[in-house]
């Protein structure tokens, strides 16, 4: 699977989720991730898409996304020159027997526990795609109850920054 | 960043179109108005008078009901239809007719739900229709509220952009925005969302306002090296064809086309979109591509070396199945929206631009590379195709069961209105036929629809043509099926003094499903025989004269001559004519649907027999 990560800035407008979204359902381009926010600039909002350009040319996506008439930029951020990151929240069976040991994983992941409970810990963990999967490998024989996971974000290394320019000015 | 204003929507209408309007044409440069106190209504028809509308089309109802008030004193000129799907189609059928933007107003609910079916067909065929509907009050918004329905949901995946006004201040700008956007760039529709109580509620209107669209930036001017790289393939090539498309008609870019290929010598062929873009009797077209295309259109993109490939999108239906078309073709490309460039086929010279720009510049770089003593030679390509033109000519045989030829009757009437007139035609074989029947010699004289291929289209289109060139003869080219889908409107039409004539090409089934019936599904005629002839219902003629038309019937072919010369004669009422025709004629040439063009059949059972060897 041929992964890549968008970085899409839109007019912070009623409506435009669904835009972007709409569009991938219609033209039958796959999503993995997505995940939108504000920016420095309350004016724009920031949508992180995970697409998977197997199934359709990442060109036709970028291309098609920039004819919506509120996204005013896309840049491709790649794993090499940018920082990407997902949140995990998972509920884990602790009683006391394997409680340490729990924790002793969520050490080696520079996880937290952020909630206990008498036979659970919930774990907070941020990190790429590749080190929450190999956490929950690790937490899965003491037993998943619940996890829930956020789409990707990611922002370039660097200095340079994408949200300046002449559409952002505009905006 | 230049913001643009509303200067930029001083934009081209065809040269005739606004001569022939009474009201302020677009193309003049818009009015200041100083603040005034006015409804959000009163701000709508203002807006409206200020971006120069001079029509609309549309039905009343509670939602957009305060707008009426003022458009009634307006001197915008609104047409009472009686569906909403005719005020959308009228809309396109002006539009396409005038290059004006075309208008169409609803309320919501139903009304605006109406209007889906035309606002979709315009999308695909890159037509600039605004249309504005009436929502529900801004506090029962979500509420399922009595004719509620989320239009703007509903056509986000078929405008080019909607809106949904929320604040009675916004209605100047978002007006302004969506002309702008409708016309500009690759057109297409764009909807206005407007709720009761913000068209009720007091507001200032001032004119112009500052359009606000950041992201919306259409690149006109292509790249100069591109055009550079084009022009050095089109010389070096030996099999050149200009594949040109809709987007042609859309940049007014014609005059340019035609120079281009006089320049070069460049064979032409033009798809369903840009009938008329260059003149069927000029010696270099090769007619139309595609499905019912012509032989020697298929065969010269099938054995091209080079296709410039202008405003046009590699359509299905011109390309047939992808993977066999025009296999030894470089792809040179250009179009104004980028999405299209490498959508289905793979371009070796991407030019993003307006093709008007696109092809000045192409006509400039070649004139250098003429000078330059680099000069396509294409005289054994021509020549093969000519040698086609004449061994594989469009044509038809007289039915031997001695019915009327539908091909006669639509090759009789654009003999006899010419090619001055305008020729709408619904969706189906009459819609083939009056493509390939009729010679379109220039632009803007063929309206139908293209990509969504919407039966009904044509009574409503051709109202909107006449409406916006009154002193043009136009013709609705349509079927017994498509015509008892939309006939409502000719009751708009004799009563608002549209003079419109109609060809019900009368075979009395769904000829095209029934062609492929005949075809592909052993001759089992399920559903696609309408009674109209067994039953003669309706009765066309009948019909006509209850909507206030004058009705003719026509069935045989010495009395065709005949008829439309009546029809001509008659201007103060709108004139439909029954042309009783054979239910087993069929649309030829034909690819099959999803197979090569190279299996093109020109009759049936009947494959060209092609010069094998590519010169």
């Amino acid at each position: 699977m041929t992964k890549h990560t968008l970085s899409v800035l839109v007019e912070n407008k009623p409506g435009v989720l669904a835009r972007v979204s709409g569009l991938f359902s219609r033209r039958g381009f796959n999503i993995d991730s997505l995940a939108v926010g504000e920016t420095e600039h309350p004016e724009v909002s920031r949508i992180t898409i995970v697409v998977d350009a197997d199934s359709s040319p990442l060109e036709q996506v970028t291309k098609q996304l920039n004819k919506l008439v509120n996204v005013l930029k896309i840049v491709e951020l790649d794993a090499a020159s940018a920082v990407q990151r997902e949140l995990l929240l998972v509920k884990v069976r602790a009683d006391r027997t394997v409680r340490s040991q729990i924790l002793e994983t969520a050490n080696l992941f520079r996880a937290r526990v952020v909630d206990v409970a008498p036979d659970t810990l919930t774990i907070e963990a941020t990190g790429t795609a590749d080190k929450l999967d190999a956490l929950l490998r690790d937490l899965e024989p003491f037993g998943i109850k619940e996890m829930v996971q956020s789409g990707m974000v990611a922002i370039g290394r660097g200095s340079r920054s994408i949200t300046t320019g002449p559409a952002l000015r505009a905006a | 960043m230049s913001r643009p204003t509303p200067e930029t929507l001083a934009h081209r209408a065809h040269a005739f179109a606004a001569s022939s309007s009474a009201a302020t044409p677009a193309n003049q440069a818009a009015p200041v108005v100083a603040p005034t106190q006015v409804t959000g209504a009163g701000s709508l028809v203002k807006s409206l008078e200020a971006l120069g509308v001079d029509v609309a089309f549309g039905i009343p109802g509670g939602a957009i009901l305060p707008a009426y008030d003022p458009l009634y004193d307006s001197k915008v000129r609104h047409i009472l239809v009686r569906h909403e799907q005719g005020a959308g189609h009228a809309a396109t059928g002006y539009a396409q007719a005038t290059g004006k933007v075309g208008v169409c107003i609803a309320t919501s609910g139903p009304g605006a739900t109406n209007l889906v079916t035309p606002i979709a067909d315009a999308y695909m065929d890159s037509v600039p229709i605004v249309a504005i509907t009436g929502q529900v009050a801004r506090p029962y918004i979500g509420t399922d509220a009595f004719q509620e329905a989320d239009i703007q949901g509903i056509t986000l995946p078929i405008t080019k952009h909607n809106f949904l006004i929320q604040r009675p201040e916004d209605i100047p700008r978002v007006l302004a925005e969506a002309f702008h956007l409708a016309i500009t760039g690759r057109p297409g529709p764009v909807l206005v969302d407007i709720p009761k109580d913000v068209l009720q509620a007091q507001t200032t209107f001032s004119w112009p306002p500052t359009l606000e669209l950041p992201g919306y930036r259409p690149t006109l001017h292509p790249h100069g090296k591109q055009i550079r790289e084009a022009a050095r393939l089109m010389s070096a090539a030996r099999r050149p064809v200009l594949y040109v498309g809709g987007g042609v008609l859309k940049a007014h870019a014609t005059e340019g086309l035609r120079k281009l290929a006089e320049l070069t010598g460049i064979p032409v062929i033009t798809t369903l979109m840009a009938r008329g873009a260059f003149p069927d009797s000029h010696p270099q077209h090769m007619g139309m591509p595609g499905m019912h295309g012509s032989v020697t259109a298929n065969y010269a993109m099938q054995k091209s070396d080079l296709l410039v490939a202008l405003g046009a999108r590699f359509d299905d239906r011109v390309t047939g199945n992808l993977e066999s078309f025009a296999v030894g073709a470089k792809i040179v490309h250009a179009d104004i929206d980028p999405a299209e460039i490498g959508k289905n086929r793979a371009a070796d010279v991407p030019i993003v631009g307006d093709a008007r720009h696109v092809i000045d510049e192409l006509i400039t770089a070649i004139e250098a590379d003429q000078a330059a003593h680099r000069t396509g030679d294409y005289a054994a390509w021509r020549s093969t195709l000519e040698e086609l033109q004449v061994k594989y000519p469009l044509g038809y045989d007289e039915p031997d069961d001695g019915t009327l030829s539908p091909h006669y009757v639509i090759e009789r009437i654009g003999k006899i209105a010419g090619p001055d007139a305008v020729y709408a035609a619904g969706v189906g074989q009459h819609q083939m036929w009056a493509s390939q029947f009729i010679s379109y010699e220039k632009p803007y004289t063929w309206l139908n629809s293209g990509g969504a291929g919407t039966m009904g289209y044509a009574v409503p289109a051709a109202m909107g043509a006449k409406t916006g060139r009154p002193d043009t003869v136009v013709w609705a080219i349509d079927g017994d099926g498509c015509f008892q889908m939309t006939n409502q409107e000719l009751a708009t039409c004799a009563l608002e003094g549209i003079p419109i004539k109609v060809a019900v090409i009368n075979n009395g089934n769904l000829g095209m499903v029934r062609q492929w019936q005949t075809l592909f599904y052993e001759q089992r005629y399920s559903n696609t025989e309408l009674g109209t002839h067994k039953h003669r219902i309706p009765d066309f003629v009948k019909l006509a004269d209850a909507l206030g038309c004058v009705g003719l019937r026509c069935e045989t072919a010495a009395d065709v001559d005949r008829v439309i010369e009546e029809a001509m004669a008659i201007n103060d009422r709108p004139v439909v004519i029954d042309f009783v025709v054979g239910k087993d004629a069929m649309v030829w040439p034909m690819v099959p649907a999803g197979l090569s063009n190279d299996e093109i059949l020109f009759a049936r059972d009947m494959r060209p027999d092609f010069p094998d060897d590519a010169v």
